[in-house]
């Protein structure tokens, strides 16, 4: 409850003290004896006396001040939208010879982009997902009580790691390891069509690019999910266990029923930050512009449109910068749309 | 099914239990593939590391830590120009971006509620999931719209990296002031402190570990951005130390720069690439830990 | 005849919409250790902390009715609660010294937060003073630069105690301040009561009616109609009278065990 500051009190001019020292002035130093306590308190002493006024002052300020701060983060994400729209909008009505890649229009590039974006993102998903619930029930469930903390922190480390990193990784040592992989593949698995076409003598197609996608968001998702086992009631486990259940059993009796919806926001998490991921892709992926297909071993690979203004905006001038900039709200729009529906999977928690 | 075991005998065995075979199997089964998706994840951390120890020592030297790479068009030259970029960087984005964290947090914590609270919490998580690419295309639109197309600057990019480290250091301080017990802000209403003075020197002393180390941990996240800082700030081979003009080059652009653009001794820009990637990953890493300790160690002992 | 320190007047405490206590009017003595007895959830907390304006530091707790301090009503617009709570100070169920100030900046902290400096040798004296106060003196004199946090349980009341009074309020509030202590530290806490008396006003709120016999002058017994019923003040009279001659046969009860 607030208390309203009310309109100047008469009592207060008469107060005996001075009024609003500021708060670093030498106050008066407090009597230290007990003044006597008649009914009616001396006027030093009243209730409405201005000693504190100052600090009733610098009360509102403080709430001011931290209130404008809140403020400022409702303009900085509205400044986002507005000039990043501003920004882009000059490119929905340009040619190909203003836009990257001749593309023809802004629509035809930005398509298979967000294709690739979604592509490879959903891709990492799959590969991550498991992966990171193992390790997740691996740390909670399975591991001795005195290491989980330190596991727990080697899997956060995957997220330490900056992406230009990844991207070095995933390139120099990562694609040419799986590459060896991807002959055999085609040859015996080649009749599906996801593994079909000639594979990628580099590797660096768009398999390898959600592979390493996976091993960013891996920490994200391992985090969400560990947290969510660790909040299993106790007393199911236990209940489940004394009904002889065996570990694999209890863990699909009473952790997995609680863990459900935490993990697939663990995942959307994941997802949304997989579609944002820039470098790591720009750096492994070998591209081709405009190019749409599921095959996943091909040198030709459909691009992201992260990766694809990385590369494109150190070259870019006149409309090409808005188009890369309109691409960006696209991206904008479709990690908010994956973010914002994680957070609706899980009811927030009331605080 | 767990339930069979009630109406057993008690006499049964529990070594003779054939029901029970199938079910340890798949157990067994569960444990071995639990302990190995473990391992498979912990795989590719350990590549990382070993390859960017081993390949990054080779330039490990002191002419990396004091050149830069201007005039340097094969072996030798440095990175001395991306560490000071990316020291003046993360500095200005740490003066812009915890001041408003910290203030957003007390806000949301210590005064906010209402509609106005609810939307200001709402656009932390949105702003939470910005591609950090994205954030570098605003901090572009803003300074060209401004300053005219084609503008480059190390303080574009600490606004860029500002817009993704606050939302990081509004949660945890959020987190960590939500952990002073209510208690403590009682006593200290209970003998005449107004609220700021409580905010300030009890709510803020008492969470100030928790909050160093999540402002570390915001560091440590925004130091490694590279897609940002490539649009906004360049790359450039020389010193800069002018935050407000001209291109800056840090050490994340630096590694990518100097694997993209690769000059006559291809080798020389790859051992420097991963050397920068030895600095940045134990700089990150030793922020990580430091921010573990300082949270261990510097946490006041509540009684609870 | 006792001089007053505090009344109130037809006061009722809500949390929302949720009457909490209702219309209560008592008089608090000047320099007596007034108790407040009643069963769980009977609103004797919460009336306690309406005396300093502490209850509407809860999310929308609302307090409607009069409490005057020399004639003054302390829920008057113009009145600013941190003023109020430095003249009625309170002591909680749980010890609170804080966790990142040592012994002495503990009991120093009412004062250097209200006021900016204090000259050294006057804080001594008020760190001595008030410790004293609080028959902490003797314990800590050797420690004082050490965290408060390392105290024992019953050493950190006391410590809180005499935070309390090194503001010099005229009122002291204590909300069951024995019930996370062991026999021997109540058993100092109420020897400190008995003895603070002298200087200041004591409403103590206790869930122990022998306490309440062995240390008050006046005794108010809460108790509610049923649950989510508001907390009624039943009775107050001296506590020799309550524990002899109770009035109402609620009281009566109560104090005979049979409830609560």
């Amino acid at each position: 409850m607030t208390i309203l500051l009310a309109d100047p009190a008469p009592t207060r001019a008469e107060s005996a003290e001075p009024p609003a020292d500021p708060p670093q002035a030498p106050a008066p130093p407090q009597a230290p004896e007990h003044p006597d306590h008649p009914d009616h308190a001396p006027a030093g002493r009243s209730l409405l006396a201005g000693t504190a006024s100052w600090d009733r002052v610098a009360d509102k300020a403080a709430k001011a001040t931290s209130t404008a701060a809140g403020a400022i983060i409702l303009v900085a994400l509205a400044a986002v939208g507005v000039f990043l729209l501003a920004q882009g909008w000059p490119a929905l009505r340009a040619g190909p010879d203003e836009l990257p890649a001749k593309a023809e229009s802004f629509w035809t590039l930005a398509g298979p982009l967000a294709f690739g974006s979604l592509w490879a993102a959903t891709l990492a998903l799959l590969i991550a997902t498991p992966i990171a619930v193992g390790a997740a029930l691996f740390i909670t469930l399975y591991a001795p009580r005195k290491i989980r903390g330190l596991l727990a922190a080697a899997i956060d480390l995957l997220a330490a790691i900056p992406s230009v990193v990844y991207g070095l990784w995933g390139l120099m040592v990562f694609a040419p390891l799986v590459a060896k992989f991807y002959k055999p593949l085609s040859e015996h698995l080649g009749w599906i069509p996801l593994f079909a076409g000639k594979p990628s003598a580099t590797g660096r197609t768009i398999l390898t690019a959600a592979l390493v996608l996976a091993v960013m968001i891996l920490p994200i998702i391992a985090s969400v999910s560990r947290e969510v086992f660790r909040q299993t009631p106790p007393l199911e486990i236990e209940a489940s266990l004394a009904l002889g259940a065996t570990r694999w059993e209890m863990i699909r009796m009473a952790v997995f029923p609680h863990a459900r919806s935490g993990i697939v926001s663990g995942a959307m998490l994941g997802l949304g930050r997989a579609l944002g991921e820039t470098m790591a892709i720009a750096m492994v992926l070998s591209p081709t512009p405009f190019l749409m297909t599921f095959r996943l071993l091909e040198s030709q690979n459909p691009n992201t449109v992260a990766a694809f203004v990385a590369q494109n905006f150190p070259e870019a001038h006149g409309t090409g910068v808005n188009a890369l900039i309109g691409l960006g709200l696209i991206l904008f729009v479709i990690t908010f749309a994956v973010n914002w529906a994680a957070r609706r999977v899980v009811a927030p928690k009331p605080t | 099914m767990a339930t069979i075991a009630l109406g057993l005998p008690a006499t049964i065995s529990l070594t003779r239990d054939h029901v029970r075979r199938g079910r340890r199997v798949k157990n067994q089964v569960a444990t071995i593939g639990v302990v190995s998706v473990f391992t498979l994840a912990l795989l590719p951390l350990v590549s990382v590391l070993w390859t960017v120890l081993t390949r990054g020592l080779a330039r490990f030297d002191g002419e990396f830590f004091t050149n830069s790479m201007r005039g340097v068009l094969g072996e030798g030259g440095g990175a001395i120009h991306a560490i000071t970029g990316t020291a003046l960087i993360t500095g200005a984005t740490v003066i812009m971006s915890v001041p408003i964290g910290l203030l957003t947090a007390i806000y949301l914590v210590e005064y906010g509620k209402g509609p106005f609270a609810r939307a200001v919490t709402f656009l932390v998580d949105v702003m939470t999931g910005i591609p950090s690419i994205v954030a570098g295309l605003f901090a572009y639109a803003v300074f060209s719209m401004i300053l005219g197309p084609g503008v480059r600057s190390g303080v574009a990019g600490a606004i860029a990296l500002t817009l993704l480290m606050t939302p990081v250091v509004i949660r945890s301080c959020e987190e960590m002031l939500r952990l002073v017990p209510q208690d403590l802000r009682e006593a200290s209403y209970a003998l005449g402190v107004s609220k700021h003075r409580t905010i300030r020197k009890i709510v803020l002393p008492t969470a100030m570990s928790g909050i160093v180390s999540g402002v570390m941990i915001g560091i440590a996240r925004v130091v490694g951005e590279t897609a940002p800082l490539l649009l906004v700030a360049g790359f450039t081979d020389s010193m800069n130390t002018n935050l407000f003009s001209d291109r800056m080059s840090t050490l994340p652009v630096f590694i990518y720069s100097q694997w993209a653009n690769k000059g006559v001794n291809a080798a020389a820009y790859d051992n420097r690439a991963w050397t920068a990637a030895l600095v940045l990953i134990a700089f990150v890493l030793s922020l990580n830990l430091l921010s573990r300790l300082v949270a261990r160690v510097f946490s006041p002992k509540v009684s609870r | 005849m006792t001089a007053t320190a505090l009344k109130t007047h037809s006061l009722s405490a809500y949390y929302g919409d949720f009457l909490a206590v209702a219309d209560v009017s008592m008089t608090i003595d000047q320099r007596s250790i007034t108790a407040l007895i009643g069963p769980s959830g009977c609103g004797k907390s919460t009336f306690l902390r309406t005396l300093n304006r502490m209850h509407e530091v809860i999310p929308h707790a609302r307090v409607t009715g009069e409490i005057t301090l020399a004639g003054e009503n302390l829920y008057d617009p113009g009145v600013d609660p941190v003023l109020v709570r430095q003249r009625i100070g309170m002591v909680f169920q749980r010890p609170n010294p804080f966790p990142t100030m040592s012994i002495r900046d503990n009991v120093l902290a009412g004062v250097k937060l209200q006021r900016s400096r204090l000259p050294r040798s006057e804080a001594d004296d008020v760190v001595e003073q008030s410790l004293r106060s609080a028959n902490l003196w003797i314990e800590v004199r050797d420690r004082l630069g050490k965290p408060g946090a390392g105290l024992s349980g019953g050493q950190q009341q006391r410590l809180c105690i005499a935070r309390a009074i090194a503001v010099q309020p005229d009122i002291l509030l204590m909300d069951e301040p024995c019930s996370a202590l062991d026999p021997i530290s109540t058993l100092a806490i109420e020897e400190l009561m008995l003895e603070l008396k002298s200087t200041y006003t004591v409403v103590i709120v206790t869930h122990n009616m022998q306490q309440a016999a062995r240390v008050s002058d006046k005794t108010g017994f809460f108790n509610l109609a049923a649950v989510r019923e508001p907390g009624r003040l039943v009775e107050y009279a001296d506590t020799t009278t309550m524990f002899s001659k109770p009035k109402k046969k609620e009281t009566a009860d109560y104090i005979a065990g049979r409830f609560g």
